[in-house]
């Protein structure tokens, strides 16, 4: 038994790959967080009025809440006074194209796998590059306008259509709703925003990368989708940072808008820099995220592949309003030394025949904590409801933990809600099978946790599921130099 | 091909094998009976290499080099490969990816490229044929709710995917059906050549009436007790295993 538990430590204790640092001139404001550090972030991005009053107005909220203690993560207290809140790559002027940036930061992307060049000529994928906390590079924005699909970062957008961030942004997640979602409300630097009109169907995969690099900041991202009546959109998010002894926060808001008969496909492959072998840095992931679908026969689905952070706590939710509109939520979690991950969903049915569907496997390894917290709640309005909940837990070792904590609140008799949950454990058996069909123990539990994990990664994009593929693999090997 | 000299294994300190001798040459197949718990399958795993069993005495030789040295996967690339007993589940990786990713670590070791896609699917076909196997079975989460008798079909498809030179087959006839005996065992028969050769592991003579073994051993309390041709099996399902017992007393005695 302990030859097993050495064979799984030796294995999952990988390396991360992304750790280095780009040299690339940045300016960075000095730490620490009050009013006027709120109106020079607004006053930087030369903001409207509308939006430095809604900022201020979530920073005297923020100031007033507690930082929440419910979770099953543990870290000492975030000095929120020793962050800088906004960190930029220097800009020497406008750019017209993407040749005009600094060659540093395109290499930053290229060692990241997201060549923005490639991707713009090659691949049918639009990317919105931010690095620390300000979008340097959106491709394929022209193409996408002749559509009227709108694509930009959330910094252009309130130069550019003002008047679409002003009607949407909050409407989803509310600029006070938890302590994270307020505190980004008010010092969000940068995110993407993504618009889809009426009957459009986005004809290419709309991308995110999201890298801190310069130290001692935090990074706050805001991402607003609207999908207009009819729409559809594929979506997807990566990240990295480099690694760092300190602590990072990062405190996204993500909000999607789905009106009748739109769609909207939300995919996440999280890999901030998970601190080291011995626990030490590493980001703190705290993210809020929540689609509503507001329409009729709206569908919103979710997707993450998160491998990354220090702690990780993010709820992907769904509010299902519009009647007969679909949630969805699939999700794997990997934490290995000292990570710790709370993650899971709330499907919130309001609307008649609403449907969700949440299917989370987590695996855990090493000396790691990895929690399924998932709410249900079926309103009295929501007739007919339907919830499925799959939540399988995959064990490499005897020194790490899996929690399940699923809560149901019904209020509508005649909805049916269903829960199933596993938890195995990669066995000594399992291992020599493969090791006798000619398959080392690093491939051998590459392959099973694929294997659990399909059902998930079979919704992420062809190929960003081979890329997830990957990371899984990496994050769980020793194989990476 | 392989030579087994005084084998002593033991498993959590408690010593299941205790001295076993026996060798085998290329092209032929031995057939090892014996009652329950008297160490067979316990051979099976010490010969691919398990490695929660300790090896405290003796020698194998496998091709002129020391087995015992070897990693359980690289006696598998080297060729070995053991039909197992209890065949494990993988859910969510199909049977024909996991023989892929073998079948190339195998290619790998040998100095070859990567498998053809086509190749591949071209070898397929031809082994599912020979073991009379769905390929609806294949394609499913490997033996993930397979029949007991589904499983040891996919063990022998296996192998005969993956070419091995030694195979060991532990009880693959228990859980057949006859008409999934009869075709597995010809299977086996197919794959039979002047090149390889099979360790069979059955408490059923029926068995040995398909695959037609040189050589019978009895292994009882971790030792090869009897050794005989083809007709020991008969003789051992007459008299069972007590005259073997009986006989070596008396051996003992005179
Ligand atoms: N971990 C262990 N600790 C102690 N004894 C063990 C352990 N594993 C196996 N044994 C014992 O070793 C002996 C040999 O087991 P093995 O599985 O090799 O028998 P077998 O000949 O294959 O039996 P069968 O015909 O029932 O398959 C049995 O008595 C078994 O209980
Ligand atoms: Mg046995």
């Amino acid at each position: 038994m302990s030859q097993e538990t050495d064979i799984l430590e030796e294995v999952t204790s990988g390396e991360y790959k992304y750790g280095w640092v780009s040299d690339i001139e940045q300016e960075i404001i000095p730490i620490g967080l009050n009013e006027d550090v709120v109106r020079l972030i607004s006053a930087k991005k030369n903001e409207p009025e509308f939006m430095l009053e809604w900022r201020l107005k979530a920073f005297r909220q923020w100031e007033k809440m507690k930082e929440p203690t419910w979770a099953n993560v543990h870290y000492p207290p975030v000095d929120f006074q020793s962050i800088s809140y906004y960190a930029a790559p220097k800009k020497k002027k406008e750019l017209q194209s993407l040749d005009e940036v600094d060659p540093e930061l395109l290499r930053t992307f290229d060692r990241l796998g997201i060549s923005l060049d490639e991707q713009k000529r090659l691949s049918g994928v639009a990317v919105d590059a931010v690095i620390d906390s300000v979008s340097v590079a959106t491709t394929f924005r022209h193409k996408l306008a002749e559509l009227g699909v709108i694509f930009c970062s959330m910094s252009e957008a309130l130069q550019e259509h003002p008047e679409l961030v002003r009607k949407y942004l909050g409407s989803v997640v509310p600029a006070a709703d938890n302590y994270y979602a307020a505190l980004n409300s008010a010092v969000f630097s940068d995110g993407s925003f993504c618009y889809i009109p009426k009957g459009v169907r986005c004809p290419m995969e709309l991308s995110t990368y999201f890298r801190i690099n310069a130290a001692n900041t935090g990074q706050f991202e805001r991402t607003l989708i609207v999908a207009e009546e009819g729409s559809y959109v594929s979506y997807l998010e990566g990240c990295t940072a480099p690694m760092r002894d300190e602590n990072q926060l990062h405190a996204a808001v993500v909000e999607i808008l789905a009106l009748d008969n739109a769609e909207v496909k939300y995919s996440t492959v999280q890999n901030w820099y998970p601190g080291d072998k011995n626990g030490k840095g590493g980001i703190y992931n705290f993210v809020t995220k929540r689609g509503l679908c507001a329409g009729r026969k709206s569908k919103i689905s979710w997707t993450q592949v998160e491998t990354g952070s220090a702690i990780t706590w993010k709820y992907p939710s769904v509010v299902l309003k519009g009647d007969n509109s679909v949630g969805e939520f699939y999700s794997v979690a990997v934490t290995n030394n000292f990570q710790q991950a709370d993650t899971g969903t709330k499907m919130m049915h309001i609307g008649k025949n609403t449907r969700s569907l949440i299917v989370s496997k987590g695996i855990s390894a090493g000396k790691s904590q990895n929690s399924y917290r998932g709410l249900v709640r079926i309103n009295k309005t929501a007739k007919n409801a339907r919830n499925f909940s799959q939540c399988d837990s995959l064990l490499l070792g005897d020194k790490c933990g899996a929690h399940t904590f699923p809560y149901l609140e019904i209020s509508q008799k005649d909805s049916v809600v269903e829960h199933e949950a596993t938890t195995s454990k990669i066995g000594e058996d399992i291992l020599f099978y493969c090791n006798q069909r000619g398959l080392d123990t690093e491939e051998a539990v590459s392959l099973i946790v694929n294997g659990f994990s399909r059902e998930v990664l079979n919704q992420l994009p062809m190929e960003f599921a081979v890329e997830a593929q990957k990371l899984l693999a990496i994050s769980l090997e020793g194989s990476v130099g | 091909m392989l030579q087994i000299k005084n084998l002593h294994a033991s498993v959590d300190g408690n010593e299941i094998l205790k001295g076993v001798d026996l060798e085998i040459k290329a092209g032929e197949v031995h057939a090892i009976m014996g009652p329950n718990g008297s160490g067979k399958s316990t051979l099976a795993s010490v010969l691919a290499g398990r490695e929660d069993y300790d090896v405290t005495e003796g020698s194998i030789t496998f091709e002129g080099q020391d087995l015992l040295e070897l990693a359980a996967e690289e006696r598998a690339r080297e060729g070995i490969f053991l039909a197992f007993q209890y065949p494990v589940e993988i859910p969510g990786v199909s049977t024909v990816n996991f023989l892929k990713t073998a079948l190339n670590e195998i290619r790998k070791h040998r100095g070859q490229d990567s498998i053809d896609a086509i190749d591949f699917l071209q070898m397929m076909r031809q082994k599912m044929s020979l073991v009379e196997i769905d390929e609806k079975l294949i394609k499913r989460s490997l033996n993930e709710g397979f029949s007991g008798g589904e499983k040891k079909r996919n063990e022998i498809f296996q192998m005969a995917m993956l070419e091995p030179k030694f195979a060991v087959l532990d009880e693959t006839d228990s859980g057949l059906d006859i008409d999934a005996l009869r075709i597995v065992a010809g299977g086996v028969n197919k794959l039979r050549s002047l090149n390889n050769s099979f360790l069979v592991i059955t408490h059923y003579q029926r068995l040995l009436e398909y695959i037609v073994p040189d050589y019978v051993h009895v292994l009882s309390g971790g030792k090869i007790v009897k050794s005989g041709g083809k007709d020991l099996a008969l003789e051992l399902e007459e008299k069972g295993y007590d005259w073997v017992r009986t006989e070596l007393t008396a051996d003992a005695e005179a």
